[in-house]
């Protein structure tokens, strides 16, 4: 069953709404709160329901690891780089998980885009880079920045 | 105008201070008595408490009359003091100008009316301040989170009564108020609209959100109380900082990670929509 929101829990804060990725997370015209505007595109990620500071997004459990009747609820703590799940089953017994929110060993792989060299000759020509040098414009008029473009790199999540 | 309030004013004007102390009387009875209906016609104290004893059952420890004093200190110095509870900056900053601005406004009314003195230097001062920071907050909360409403196709001036009433009528009463003091028209219609807009504030809390600054503080250290004797509303309570979790297999990756890790997607507010 797709995301719903709890409404009396809800602050409008948008923090869902940014980390839908289907951007189908909104903030209601009429009530100011977040509201799932299109749960048939949902893909039940979890994404807005870890993401929301105050619990106030829930899902219905896939019925396989989770009959009718459960609880599976979700804390995605930034501090300690944490994601912990409860699954609490209609017959009172509980399941506890903690995972790392990195996939990698922590501190190993935060990008450094400065010190990668530019693509070989070779690579560019590969099919592995097909259109790439022509799609983000590599040979039209020296580098193209973010800055040059007027834009901004959100400063991201790094683990 | 800072130095002088309309209320000495209007004494002066021939309204005596025991008939502005029986409207105030009448205004804080009408609180109670719509607070009273609200939570009769919603049930809501009925379901707090219906709530609270089921979370009880799930409880896994109890809690000392010691930790619930120290639970009740932080509620009220994050939740109530500071409004903690908000993740949204803006709407924190607003909370907390209209708060303190509604706290120091009605605070400095009652004072000057109940001791008889409109034109009290100090809470002269803190009537007028009071007053500008509630017409900020107001105005801000109005203005600003109507243009993220509006961002989605709906009009900034769109009212709705039952959704409108309480934050347009902490803004009219502000601001009547300010109007009212500035012009000096101690009678005029400044004065009717001050009467009418508080009137709708004070005796629209039915319909309004007003009882709310009554529910919060309870339903906050509720939440405090289930996240302490493990209830915690069906939510993991497990964290990385117990030492049977660090030497779990799944917790291999961050065993050389500090247990601070940054703010992560609360570095940045979300502003992407």
């Amino acid at each position: 069953m797709p995301t719903f929101v709890y409404m009396t829990r809800c602050d409008g804060c948008g923090h869902c709404v940014d980390i839908c990725p289907s951007d189908i997370m909104h903030i209601d015209k009429k009530y100011r709160r977040a509201m799932n505007i299109e749960p048939n595109m949902c893909w039940e990620c979890y994404s807005c329901v870890k993401a929301c500071p105050h619990q106030a997004i829930d899902v219905r459990g896939y019925a396989d690891f989770a009959p009718l009747g459960h609880s599976v609820r979700v804390i995605r703590d930034e501090e300690k780089g944490t994601i912990a799940w409860k699954i609490k089953f209609r017959d009172g017994r509980e399941k506890n998980f903690l995972s790392p929110i990195t996939t990698q060993p922590w501190g190993t792989k935060i990008p450094d885009f400065r010190n990668e060299a530019q693509p070989t000759e070779e690579m560019r020509n590969s099919e592995l880079l097909a259109f790439e040098p022509e799609s983000i414009r590599l040979d039209d008029g020296g580098l193209h920045t973010l800055e040059s473009n007027g834009l901004k790199l959100k400063e991201g999540v790094y683990y | 105008m800072i130095t002088n309030t309309p209320i000495a004013a209007l004494n002066a004007a021939g309204i005596s201070y025991d008939t502005m102390q029986t409207y105030v009387m009448v205004m804080v009875a009408l609180v109670i008595v719509m607070t009273i209906a609200d939570m009769l016609h919603k049930k809501s104290a009925k379901f707090f408490f219906e709530s609270a004893d089921a979370a009880k059952k799930n409880a896994v420890k109890s809690i000392s009359a010691g930790e619930k004093m120290g639970i009740a200190a932080s509620t009220i110095a994050t939740d109530v003091v500071t409004s903690g509870e908000f993740h949204n900056p803006v709407r924190r900053i607003v909370h907390l100008l209209t708060m303190y601005g509604f706290i120091l406004f009605n605070a400095s009314t009652a004072a000057m009316v109940f001791g008889a003195n409109g034109a009290d230097a100090m809470w002269t001062q803190v009537w007028h301040v009071g007053a500008i920071m509630l017409a900020i907050g107001s105005v801000w909360f109005w203005f600003v989170f109507k243009v993220d409403v509006a961002a989605e196709g709906n009009s900034p001036f769109s009212i709705d009564i039952r959704r409108d009433i309480f934050s347009l009528s902490l803004m009219a009463t502000s601001i009547t108020a300010l109007i009212w003091s500035f012009n000096g028209n101690a009678m005029g219609w400044e004065f009717a609209l001050v009467i009418l807009s508080t009137a709708s504030l004070f005796g629209g809390v039915y319909w309004s959100k007003f009882s709310h600054m009554f529910f919060k503080p309870f339903a906050a250290y509720d939440k405090r109380i289930r996240k302490a004797d493990g209830s915690a509303e069906n939510l993991p309570t497990i964290t990385r900082d117990e030492p049977e979790q660090q030497q779990r297999h799944s917790m291999e990756l961050l065993v050389d990670a500090p247990m601070d890790m940054g703010l992560g997607i609360k570095r940045e507010a979300p502003k992407h929509y």
